[in-house]
């Protein structure tokens, strides 16, 4: 299988690039925007059949590598 | 006789800059270890230098901590061994837990690499003692993710704990939200472990050890570790 995995700056956290897209997207003439967000996408193959180990496998990976959760939070999905 | 390592990772890039300043400085050339290996040779002293460590994938430092050779590192550092970080080895010890926090993009989204005013905050730690307190340096930094984060309950016990090595401030010491080059809470550009024994730093000490080079400003980091280990040796 395979996992989604999301990474976001935790709210509160600054986020001077997303602040800088929501600039260029104001650019464009698209003045209905709020505030923009930046993050991190990885998609991981898994060489897991079972949920609940691939579960614990992703876990780790985002706690002690993918994610640094002083600022970020993670979240993923997993699918076939 | 001083017996240095300097940590060498892909994408190291100040690691003979230090190896230079270290040899001229304590007479001795250090160690260049190689990312890859298992353990570093008995140190003295530790050092992690600048550059661009894995390209800075993912997060700055944030491969480099998961290096082979940290865990030796990081085991060494526990049992006392001195450690100094410098720019991309300060990201590395953010990241490797070693010290609190980590250093984001700068706040002008801009690679600032520019002189800047140092605070030396403390005169009596491994690293600071040949520095007045209050005293105001010039050093260089090179970087695009200096800008130093916490929560506020970590900033408020690493300042409780007299752990801000330096911070950035004005010609006349002056700190304010204008003098962070990089938007750094509390204009944090330094800290400690709670033993002092562990630095990690943005701005460039090894760039500035010789009046050849435009000052000696850093110069004293490097001697404050001679002293500090010739008076642990006595």
């Amino acid at each position: 299988m395979k996992a989604l995995i999301r990474i976001t700056l935790k709210s509160g956290v600054l986020d001077p690039q997303g602040k800088a897209i929501e600039g260029a997207v104001r650019g464009l003439g698209i003045s209905n925007v709020g505030d923009v967000r930046q993050g991190k996408f990885i998609e991981v193959q898994l060489n897991e059949t079972d949920q609940a180990k691939a579960r614990a496998i992703v876990e780790q990976m985002c706690k002690d590598l993918l994610a640094n959760t002083v600022i970020e939070n993670y979240a993923y999905d997993l699918v076939p | 006789m001083i017996r240095a390592s300097v940590i060498v990772f892909p994408g190291s890039n100040c690691d003979r800059d230090v190896k230079v300043a270290i040899e001229r400085i304590t007479g001795v050339a250090p160690a260049m270890i190689w990312h890859g290996e298992a353990s570093v040779p008995a140190s003295d002293l530790i050092v992690l230098p600048g550059g661009f460590s894995y390209g800075d994938y993912l997060r700055c430092g944030a491969m480099a901590a998961h290096s082979p050779i940290m865990k030796d590192v990081i085991s060494k550092a526990k049992a006392g061994t001195p450690v100094l970080g410098i720019c991309n080895g300060f990201q590395v010890l953010c990241e490797s837990g070693l010290l609190p926090g980590l250093l984001m993009r700068n706040r002008s989204l801009k690679f600032i690499c520019k002189d800047v005013h140092l605070r030396a905050e403390r005169d009596d730690t491994f690293f600071s003692r040949c520095y007045r307190k209050g005293e105001v340096i010039k050093v260089p930094i090179a970087h695009a993710e200096g800008n130093y984060f916490a929560d506020p309950e970590t900033l408020d016990r690493l300042e409780g704990e007299g752990r801000v090595a330096f911070r950035y401030c004005d010609a006349a010491g002056v700190v304010s939200d204008e003098t962070s080059p990089n938007g750094a809470q509390r204009n944090i550009a330094g800290i400690t472990d709670p033993t002092g024994r562990i630095l990690g730093m943005m701005p460039h000490p090894e760039r500035l050890y010789e009046a050849a080079l435009g000052g000696t400003d850093g110069r004293r980091i490097f001697e404050s570790a001679v002293i500090s280990l010739t008076a642990d040796a006595a």
